[in-house]
């Protein structure tokens, strides 16, 4: 089996009304170090043994599901995980 | 004209649509549920709003992937009008049947309240009872209801009048106050606000009567021939 962690951002073009609020939180907590917050997604699969393609399989599974690429972009890593 | 109103799980306007076809203009209209995988015995398409799947993942993105999809999309290649209103116009988006994307509107509320919109395309199947230019007063209720979409999509939809409502004031964030954009083919609408709320002076305004009036209208001419 395989472990397929996908972390899905908002494209930089792209305003995060979330990112700007946690921001503005932060500020006034103090840490006026924080330049930006930009609040993204985090997915995980399990792919069985049986995939052949699995890098092309996550790839299809983001464009056509996953992430919707007009104002998202994604990157995923791909693991060994021994089932349970 | 025989209207379906396309049911999915978290619908919650789909009542109001029918009513606004089915007892304010006296059309027929029925309820699909989303796994059907026939609309041919239908003249027009309405997508209503609600919450469908619960807004998980995307708002619209697992309603579009539903078996009925498949079939709105061959209706929409067949030339009937297709409207998707709030999250319908969020499935039709994430569909691809419509440019661009509803974010999060930029003060993060839920915003649920009557706006006004101006017609800034009076020639399209979905608008020929309103004036160019007119104001008109629709409610709204989305928390994501932000339109997005990069710049030569917005200039395309500029150049080829795809932009068909706008807000009359900024409050949730839409690239230059768009409401509402048709397809290029000018038979599919999307809009955030309810027309289907506003039917009858008894609930508060009517303004919304003269956009399904208008589809009507149009169905009518190109397909009764009067005597």
């Amino acid at each position: 089996m395989k472990k397929v962690k996908i972390y899905v951002t908002l494209r930089e073009s792209v305003l995060d009304p979330q990112g700007s609020a946690v921001m503005g939180s932060l500020h006034k907590m103090g840490y006026a170090e924080v330049e930006d917050v930009r609040i993204g997604k985090y997915l995980e699969l399990m792919i069985s043994d049986d995939a052949q393609d699995v890098d092309a399989l996550v790839n299809e599974m983001c464009q056509k599901l996953l992430t919707n690429t007009v104002i998202e972009d994604y990157r995923f890593e791909i693991e060994e995980a021994v089932s349970q | 004209m025989k209207f379906a109103v396309i049911v999915f799980p978290g619908s919650n306007c789909d009542l109001d649509m029918y009513h606004a076809v089915k007892d304010e203009l006296g059309e027929e209209a029925e309820y699909v549920w989303h796994d059907s995988t026939d609309l041919n015995g239908y003249d027009g398409i309405l997508l209503p709003g609600g919450f469908s799947y619960g807004d998980y993942l995307r708002c619209g993105a697992i309603a579009q992937s539903s078996a009925v999809m498949d079939e709105v999309k061959k209706a929409v290649e067949a030339g009937k009008p297709v409207l998707g209103i709030c999250n319908g116009f969020q499935i039709l988006t994430e569909a691809g049947l419509l440019p661009g994307v509803l974010l999060r509107n930029k003060n993060l509320k839920f915003m649920c309240k009557t706006v006004g919109l101006k017609v800034e395309n009076a020639n399209t199947l979905f608008t020929n009872e309103y004036a160019e230019g007119q104001e008109i007063q629709i409610p709204i209720a989305h928390g994501e209801g932000n339109y997005y979409c990069d710049d030569a999509t917005y200039e395309q939809l500029k150049k080829n009048n795809q932009i068909v409502f706008s807000y009359a004031d900024d409050f949730n964030g839409s690239r230059n106050n768009i409401a509402g954009i048709v397809n290029e083919r000018g038979n599919v609408l999307g809009m955030m606000p309810h027309p289907e709320r506003a039917v009858s002076d008894l609930i508060g305004g009517s303004d919304g009567l003269a956009l399904f009036k208008s589809i009507v209208k149009q169905w009518r001419e190109a397909n009764v021939s009067h005597a």
